[in-house]
């Protein structure tokens, strides 16, 4: 079964969604993140969705979950790239994505992060354990 | 261009991406704008999912109009348990947050024609249909 | 009116006769009436060439005489009338895109009707005369009517493109600073344009990687609940995307419409398009600060230098 790939940015993690996903990938996904968020203590996750032509209710979900589950273990989502058509869609159907950020791409998506701005200066962590 | 009718069966998620992508090329044939297109395709997507949760599986048939008016027809029918209140599950919201409910008033707004029929342990017939401007 | 159903059923009993005379008039001598229309027309008072009077009155006769042939002189809406109406569409539809006025087209074919008189002269007696008169005049009326009707459609064509293509025009996305845009518009907002626009400003926003839209509509005289509701879809859709938005110059009646309407614009609102791009400035981190006076840029090129 594939997986859908999580790169390290900082303290932030990165996920590109580039093919239709089905439930199962989806499922190994919020698993993969969970996992990671905790491993690497990450202040935040960017999902990019600008390769995404269609996003329907199971994605909205997927998305709402993440953010959920993120916030639980200290760090934010913030939704990237999402495109025009989407996001009009989105809005006819009611969609609301509640719980996540949004950002026109991962630049001013990692400055939205708690923490980390965008110029690189990560904010000082006073308890490192 | 002739008139086309395909009709796709509906099990599994990767039978909701083949729906997607069938109607995505049946849209942009008939000259659908991007924008509408993506209501048509996210509206299908929308109802084969609920074909597949609530509806235990069915079928899909795309169809293609081509006459004064031009468009895609969409229509999902299964055998499913039925939908026992059929107002209520036009009016059933995303907003209301939780991931409840068929999600049917949402794809209602996207489309210009929308039809249902169910009954109560027989099935689930719902038709739609986007039109070029 | 009883004086004209007392006429009508006079004509309809002494129906044939006439019918037939109005028949051959047009079928025996449609050369010789285009000879005497032709020639009798004023062509300053048409704008037309004697060529184009010529075939065009050609074209109109032939489908006129079929038409006649079938019988029915009353209603040139009937089926018979087809070609008839098809020449005349086309004919008024022409003048009408080339600029003519609606007289100059309308007296073409009412002049018709002193093409016919020397024809009518020769081809009746006294009595039948004067009511063949009546018959064409009455059809000849229709058709100018028709013409003119014709004209009128192709004009109010005309202007609705032509006001849509200056809708079109008038609503570009401007870019006010690095991440700020902002989208002036002017004029009313129906369902339709309003999707466009709103398309036009999120691929914009998207383009210019803008962190702040500022919807302006100063220039907005009406906004009804569809219009407030697509504003409203379309600021959502711009922060689902990733950017806010100000909605600028709003007048008070609309602001009292808006309240009204039960609408509910949760987007921030500023008076002017000069208040929102402060705002916007402020937001994306930007001060604006006073130059001294030595140091300011000129805005005009010094005299000498303007020589070539």
């Amino acid at each position: 079964m594939d997986s859908i790939p999580i790169l390290k940015i900082g303290s932030a993690l990165l996920v590109t969604i580039q093919v239709d996903m089905h439930d199962q990938l989806a499922t190994r996904l919020q698993d993969d993140l969970t996992e990671r968020i905790v491993q690497h203590r990450a202040r935040g996750v960017l999902i990019d969705i600008s390769a995404l032509e269609i996003v329907d209710s199971f994605i909205g979900r997927m998305l709402a979950n993440i953010a959920n589950v993120s916030r639980l273990l200290d760090a934010d989502t913030v939704v990237v790239g999402m495109r025009p058509e989407v996001a009009i869609t989105l809005v006819e159907l009611g969609l609301g994505l509640p719980g996540v950020k949004t950002a026109l791409n991962a630049e001013r998506g990692l400055a939205l992060i708690g923490g980390v701005s965008a110029a690189g200066e990560a904010a000082d962590d006073a308890d490192d354990d | 261009m002739p008139t086309t009718t395909d009709t796709l069966p509906i099990t599994s998620g990767d039978d909701v991406v083949r729906v997607r992508q069938k109607v995505r090329v049946r849209a942009t044939e008939v000259g659908l704008s991007l924008v509408d297109q993506t209501k048509l395709i996210t509206a299908a997507s929308e109802l084969a999912r609920n074909t597949l949760d609530y509806g235990k599986g069915g079928h899909a048939d795309i169809e293609t109009v081509l006459g004064d008016r031009r468009g895609v027809r969409v229509i999902f029918r299964d055998r499913g348990p039925g939908i026992p209140d059929i107002p209520q599950a036009l009016a059933d919201g995303f907003t209301s947050g939780n991931g409840l409910g068929h999600g049917l008033g949402g794809a209602r707004r996207l489309v210009d024609d929308f039809d249902i029929q169910s009954i109560v342990g027989a099935g689930t017939t719902v038709t739609i249909a986007r039109w070029k401007r | 009116m009883r004086v004209d159903e007392a006429e009508v059923e006079g004509e309809i009993l002494a129906a044939s006769s006439k019918d037939q005379a109005l028949v051959r008039l047009f079928a025996q001598q449609e050369r010789e009436i285009l000879a005497d229309w032709v020639s009798t027309l004023n062509l300053g008072e048409t704008k037309m060439t004697s060529q184009e009077a010529e075939s065009q009155g050609r074209a109109v006769l032939h489908a006129l005489g079929k038409a006649v042939a079938h019988g029915n002189h009353g209603d040139m809406r009937s089926a018979e009338y087809a070609d008839v109406r098809d020449v005349l569409q086309a004919f008024s539809r022409n003048r009408a895109l080339q600029g003519f006025s609606p007289t100059e087209t309308a007296t073409f074919i009412l002049s018709l009707k002193r093409g016919l008189l020397g024809q009518i002269r020769k081809a009746a007696q006294s009595e039948d005369a004067f009511d063949l008169l009546w018959r064409v005049n009455q059809l000849i009326d229709q058709l100018g009517l028709f013409t003119v009707e014709t004209y009128q459609k192709t004009r109010e064509e005309l202007i609705a493109r032509q006001s849509k293509e200056i809708e079109e025009l008038s609503t570009p996305v401007v870019k006010l600073w690095d991440g700020i845009v902002a989208l002036p518009l002017i004029g009313t907002l129906d369902s339709g344009r309003t999707q466009v626009v709103m398309q036009n400003l999120l691929e914009t926003i998207v383009q210019t990687e803008a962190e702040i839209a500022i919807i302006d509509i100063t220039g907005v005289p009406m906004v009804d609940t569809l219009t407030a509701q697509h504003l409203l879809k379309t600021v959502s859709a711009a922060r689902l995307m990733g950017a806010d938005c100000i909605i600028s110059g709003i007048r008070p009646q609309i602001a009292q419409t808006i309240v009204q309407l039960g609408v509910e614009l949760n987007v921030v609102s500023k008076a002017t398009l000069a208040d929102a791009l402060a705002l916007a400035l402020k937001r994306t981190g930007r001060v604006v600060s006073k130059l001294r006076a030595k140091s300011l840029p000129a805005l005009q090129e010094p005299a000498a230098e303007a020589r070539g």
